[in-house]
């Protein structure tokens, strides 16, 4: 069975400010959907939500046809945050966080791990202290550290900021290998419309809190409905 | 590497810890009886009690004396609250007060000595050789014509309070004396008032036992000015906590009894008579019943009684508890009797 | 002076060199029984510490502000207080904790509470809060998220123990109202630097005070050495 999450008039409010202003999307095991738009559109606001690290003021998050509390969504997705963080440790100790607090025994931990680590270009990097690493290598730990416990939600909060190209491609080429397994249904806020349109089943364009735009890559691209996202995608959009 | 080091770290932890638990399980749960007497600062800082301390754990090996040394009024306090077993101070008014509220029964004079007036040895204020009382009067005398200081310890400790009366049987009154220029106050420890008297170049009255130290140890210049007199004497005695207040915990009354009777027999006072005689070439303390023994001495056995006894008498008979035989008319077989019993037994 | 220094560091070299057992055994004893307190502290002092640094809750600020404020607790004025309460006439007599190492080590483990708790709590805080959602949304449990959290604090929460214990250490006030300075017994390296002092044995204390302060800068330096390894 596949899986699907369907977010529901999700509201979130700080103070005044609407961050998230009745969001409703659906989205299916094997796709990835981008969120775009500004800064300050509400994208962090909404990944975090799905992860369960913040409650929203009113909405329903139903995965499976059922309505999930905060805890049973940090079961079942996880997110790699916009800004990489570190545990104080090595990057075996890091990648391996997501299996320890599982109970996965020891050894299937290490194999695992070492695995992964290979896959990633980062054979010989488990005894480093991961905070020492650069940023793209950071990133990639992020990554297999989050991919490793086999989520059913992957969240992605601006995977590629920060890095070179080359390293952005192969952050992609991680993203992308993810897809073909078609295991998880990954969320990612981007500002690059290139990757967008390389990795998305859907893109999401988020304008102050609320989906004005959600259309097949494609389409978005060439025919977007809204006319914002028509100035958006094409570069005109004025503040 | 890291790993390794934090494992010793750990252990060397425990290890501490470990000794920490058994240092005190050691001493709470020895089969030993524990004595705690409560004395006063200047005699525990001599040392003396040290080595009475090894003499009486070797003829009593079933009980292990401790002493809590504090200023005389928190020492009385102490027992008081009957966190002591026994006091060994120097302060009759609060011995026969201490008597008289019913915490302590069978005091027994023990020791005594003189307290010291302590001055620059060009002695500017010429007092060397007078009594007590006199030689406060030219102190105080020479203090207002701006030729000499006098330091007061001003902390209300034993010494202090003998300061004050001593200002008093002169005919002065300490607390106009305190707004005098010449008059200094302290307000610390007796190390702390000789040093500063040595650096004022002024007088002050001082235990023998901390002037001796401190002079020994090049602390202080000062000499000794005036060194006898009834007005100065300082009389040492113990007194047992009265068993019938402390019956809450148990009473270590029997072996406090043990510890006054060690303290009068024969040769604890021989220890008295000997102690400091190597380091300063004179005895810290005079042995009491020796000197009654000698009965050489009627004047100075006038003072001490005088000073410390209540009307005649070291302890008056209602405040005695089955302990007769320490009041006998002295006589050396029968202050020792009751040891000798006990090394029977 | 100059000379009573030089005495002093003299006697502190034979006192070290000759290994005085009776010195020697006071060190000991001031390092188990200050030792015994830390770990008592910590017992309790790093829940507490963690409770406040990772949850928020009505009164927190106002918990926070009085181990703050208890920092500066004067020792002597805890002394007093102890006392009365271990004092066989005291509500907690029956204990028979007075004068004994134990009950120093109880008494300065309140004494350095405060700063177990403060110390280790502001460790704690100020670790990246990031951490904290790092470790959730990797599907740790609460416990583990605060490991996790502590675990990233370590040498915060170390530096705090250090300092608590050099604290108990150091300190007389406790030692001397509880302990009573009693020979073989309770007595430790404060109290006896005190006692000496009074008793005019300027040099002597002083030595005794350069091991003090030999046993604390070692304890310092040692953290710090591994710290940066
Ligand atoms: N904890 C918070 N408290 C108050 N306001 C917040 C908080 N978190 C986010 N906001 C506000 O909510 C709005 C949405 O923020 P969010 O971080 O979701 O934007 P974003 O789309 O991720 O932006 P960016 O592209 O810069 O990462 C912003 O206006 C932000 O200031
Ligand atoms: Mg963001």
């Amino acid at each position: 069975m596949s899986s699907h999450l369907h977010l529901e008039k999700l509201n979130k409010n700080y103070e005044d400010l609407k961050a998230l202003n009745n969001l409703t999307f659906d989205a299916h095991q094997g796709q990835l959907i981008s969120l775009v738009g500004v800064n300050g559109s509400g994208k962090t606001t909404l990944l975090r939500i799905i992860a369960g690290l913040d409650l929203p003021n009113n909405g329903k998050i139903i995965f499976n046809g059922k309505e999930l509390n905060i805890n049973d969504l940090r079961k079942i997705a996880t997110l790699v945050f916009q800004k990489s963080i570190m545990f104080n440790t090595t990057v075996f100790k890091n990648v391996s966080f997501g299996l320890k607090v599982r109970g996965v025994d020891s050894k299937k931990i290490r194999n695992k791990v070492f695995d992964s680590l290979s896959s990633v270009s980062l054979q010989g990097f488990d005894s480093k202290k991961a905070s020492n690493l650069s940023g793209g290598e950071q990133q990639r730990v992020a990554l297999v550290r989050a991919f490793i416990i086999e989520p059913q939600i992957l969240l992605l909060d601006e995977p590629t900021a920060n890095l070179d190209p080359s390293n952005a491609i192969i952050i992609e080429n991680m993203i992308k290998k993810i897809l073909e397994r078609k295991s998880c249904i990954i969320v990612m806020a981007t500002h690059n419309l290139h990757q967008a349109r390389r990795l998305s089943s859907f893109i999401a364009h988020l304008h102050y809190g609320r989906i004005i735009e959600f259309s097949k890559s494609e389409k978005f691209f060439a025919q977007p409905e809204n006319k914002i996202t028509q100035k958006f995608v094409s570069g005109e959009l004025q503040f | 590497m890291r790993t390794k080091l934090f494992v010793i770290i750990i252990v060397v932890i425990i290890i501490l810890i470990g000794w920490g638990s058994y240092t005190y399980f050691n001493t709470k749960m020895t089969t030993k009886q524990l004595l705690i007497v409560s004395t006063t600062t200047s005699l525990y800082e001599t040392g003396l009690l040290d080595i009475l301390k090894v003499e009486f754990e070797k003829q009593h090996p079933s009980i292990n004396v401790s002493f809590i040394s504090q200023g005389t009024g928190l020492a009385i306090q102490t027992a008081m609250r009957r966190d002591a077993d026994m006091i060994l101070v120097h302060d009759p008014v609060r011995e026969l007060k201490f008597l008289q509220d019913g915490y302590g029964v069978n005091r027994k004079v023990v020791a005594y000595n003189f307290f010291v007036i302590a001055g620059p040895s060009s002695d500017p204020a010429n007092v060397k050789g007078l009594s007590p009382t006199e030689a406060f009067t030219k102190i105080k005398e020479a203090g207002e014509a701006n030729f000499a200081i006098w330091v007061s310890r001003g902390d209300d400790s034993g010494t202090h309070a003998k300061e004050k009366r001593i200002w008093k049987s002169a005919g002065f009154d300490t607390t106009e004396l305190r707004t005098m220029s010449w008059y200094l106050e302290a307000g610390t420890g007796m190390t702390a008032t000789l040093r500063l008297t040595d650096e004022k170049n002024a007088y002050t009255l001082v235990d023998l036992g901390s002037y001796l130290n401190n002079y020994a140890n090049e602390n202080i210049k000062l000499g000794i000015i005036v060194d006898a007199g009834k007005d100065i004497l300082n009389v040492y005695s113990a007194i047992a906590n009265n068993p019938k207040k402390t019956e809450v915990y148990g009473s270590n009354f029997d072996a406090s009894m043990k510890f006054i009777e060690f303290l009068v027999s024969d040769g604890v006072q021989q220890i008295f008579a000997d102690f400091g005689k190597d380091k300063f070439s004179k005895p810290l303390f005079n042995p009491y019943i020796k000197l009654l023994e000698r009965g050489n001495n009627q004047e100075l056995i006038d003072w001490i009684q005088d000073l410390a006894y209540y009307d005649g008498i070291e302890c008056p008979l209602h405040y005695r508890y089955e302990a007769d035989d320490l009041y006998q008319v002295i006589h050396k077989e029968l202050i020792i009797a009751p040891i000798i019993l006990d090394f029977q037994n | 002076m100059f000379e009573t220094f030089i005495e002093a560091i003299h006697q502190a070299i034979i006192l070290i060199w000759k290994g005085d057992p009776e010195v020697f055994s006071i060190a000991i004893r001031s390092l188990s029984v200050s030792g015994l307190a830390t770990l008592l502290s910590c017992l309790w002092g790093l829940p507490i510490a963690l409770g406040l640094a990772l949850s928020s809750f009505r009164g927190k600020k106002l918990i926070r502000g009085f181990f703050n404020a208890m920092l500066g607790v004067p020792t002597v004025a805890l002394g007093l207080i102890l006392y009365l309460l271990l004092s066989k006439s005291g509500p907690l007599g029956i204990f028979q904790l007075l004068y004994t190492p134990l009950g120093i080590s109880i008494g300065q483990s309140l004494l350095i509470t405060p700063i177990v708790v403060s110390f280790a709590a502001s460790a704690i805080e100020s670790t990246d809060i990031g951490v904290k959602d790092l470790a959730r949304t990797l599907g740790a449990s609460r416990f583990q998220t605060d490991l996790a959290v502590m675990h990233e604090s370590t040498w915060g929460i170390i530096l705090a123990i250090v300092a608590s214990f050099s604290r108990a250490f150091a300190e007389l006030g406790v030692a001397i109202m509880i302990g009573g300075n009693i020979r073989y017994v309770t007595r430790v390296l404060t109290t006896s630097i005190a006692l000496e002092t009074a008793r005019g044995e300027i040099a002597f204390s002083i030595a005794l005070t350069i091991i003090l302060m030999i046993i604390v800068f070692s304890l310092t330096f040692i953290i710090n050495f591994l710290r940066r390894t």
